[in-house]
């Protein structure tokens, strides 16, 4: 944590960035901060109730944290992914943002939580999760840690819909999608979601009905996933903040799945890698097609 | 039943149908768009929300886009909304995929047969009349949908 506040402070105080992007403790938990004065630097912590994606401040729908500044931002490794997905859709250039990499081994699904990381209190997403170290970065921090604790639950729980009938997989989702109230959370926290307009709010033609009814949420999160395909980072930071507890995890995680089936394509912090929409490959896989 | 279908190849492949004077299923309305890779997943979720019972997505055989590659880019679209929806649990036989090239008269006749007899089996497509607005009834909800423009002023008698 030393290392994190001095590092920052430098950056600050050589004029090398205008804010640093962290987290800091709030009143009830670890809460996002911008540091933009060098005496701030000490309000900077990281430990395992550092769950926010920071990554979703640096996207141009935030003009108001742009106006700040060159940012520095602390990123976990999940959080360096998004920051790749930024460069690599051309959101934001390289060369104007610092990224602090942080070694991480897993973090709380409850950055308010008091508890120590455990399988119980583990976040849905880390358990398997094999990036402890970001490369995407220009300074790394802390020491290596343990890998999360717990099982790797998500792929268990999709294999077990996978292998009931359809009409119960049906049954299914079209309970866990009428708690949805069309918040738009899980939109508004992505790091990902950089249209200035969102095909949910488009009225004419109204391609998603807004209304909380099960023809608009479907629509809805079907095409969250679809436009998501080979995108997410899978931070689940949608997860989190869902107000109803739909599992946007299991369908991240699902579609991180059919990319890598069909595509052969996994997520990684490398600004570079070809990205598998807005690409083909003339044997690509049509057995669905008559 | 609803197509949607390229202009070029499986658009003129159904027209061929025409001209030949096959006779298929009278239960689908066509829908032409320049390319399958202007096809958009939330095209085929509207008709099925508009009352479709199915739909056929259907453009050129690979490598003969007219665009050269729209339908390769169309694939793999297709490819995650095919498999997602596998995942959503929605019935499958619902939604017809086919490349169909112009020349291919009798391939449409067979596309459309066969996905109207699929769905024929399978019944109305009531995946969303229930949920818990309906409160176990139908929903009947009228859908909202643009209003019309207003007749410009002074227009016909």
């Amino acid at each position: 944590m030393k290392e994190l506040q001095e590092l920052s402070r430098s950056l600050l105080a050589d004029g090398q960035v205008n804010v640093v992007i962290g987290w800091e403790q709030g009143p009830t938990g670890a809460r996002p901060v911008f540091v933009t004065k060098p005496e701030d630097a000490d309000r900077l912590i990281f430990d395992q109730r550092c769950v926010h994606n920071l990554a979703a401040y640096l996207s141009p729908r935030r003009p108001n944290v742009g106006k700040l500044g060159k940012a520095a931002i602390v990123a976990k490794p999940c959080d360096a992914k998004a920051v790749a997905g930024l460069i690599r859709e051309s959101q934001i250039k390289r060369e104007d943002v610092v990224v602090i990499g942080v070694r991480c081994g897993g973090v709380l699904a409850d950055p308010a939580s008091k508890e120590a990381l455990s399988a119980e209190t583990v976040s849905e997403r880390c358990p398997g999760c094999e990036s402890r170290e970001p490369t995407l970065a220009d300074h790394v921090l802390g020491d290596m840690p343990p890998p999360p604790p717990g099982e790797r639950r998500r792929d268990a729980r999709i294999d077990e819909l996978e292998a009931m009938p359809p009409a119960e997989r049906w049954a299914f989702w079209q309970a866990e999608f009428e708690r949805c109230v069309r918040c738009n959370a899980c939109r508004q926290v992505c790091p990902l979601c950089t249209c200035d307009r969102c095909v949910t709010e488009k009225t004419q033609p109204l391609w998603i009905e807004s209304s909380a009814h099960s023809r608009g949420v479907f629509a809805w999160q079907l095409t969250r996933a679809q436009h998501h395909a080979g995108r997410c980072a899978d931070c689940g930071e949608c997860d989190r903040v869902c107000p109803v507890d739909i599992p946007l995890g299991l369908l991240n995680r699902e579609v991180a799945r059919i990319v890598e089936r069909r595509f052969g394509f996994e997520m990684t912090d490398d600004p570079a890698a070809a990205e598998p929409i807005g690409a083909f490959r003339m044997e690509d896989e049509q057995e669905f097609i008559r | 039943m609803v197509a949607f279908v390229c202009n070029w190849c499986t658009y003129t492949g159904a027209d061929l149908a025409g001209t030949s004077r096959l006779t298929m299923a009278p239960n689908v309305r066509i829908v032409r768009l320049p390319c399958s890779g202007r096809i958009d997943p939330l095209m085929v979720l509207k008709a099925f929300e508009r009352g479709a019972d199915g739909v056929i997505v259907s453009g050129c055989h690979p490598g003969d886009c007219h665009y050269t590659s729209g339908n390769l880019h169309a694939r793999r679209r297709f490819a995650i909304f095919h498999d997602l929806l596998q995942f959503f649990g929605f019935e499958e036989d619902r939604l017809t995929f086919s490349w169909v090239s112009a020349s291919e008269g009798l391939k449409w006749r067979e596309i459309v047969d066969g996905a109207v007899e699929r769905v024929r089996a399978l019944g109305p497509f009531e995946g969303f009349r229930y949920d818990r607005l309906s409160h176990g009834e139908p929903l009947e909800i009228p859908i909202s949908t643009v209003a019309p423009a207003p007749a410009p002023a002074g227009g016909q008698a």
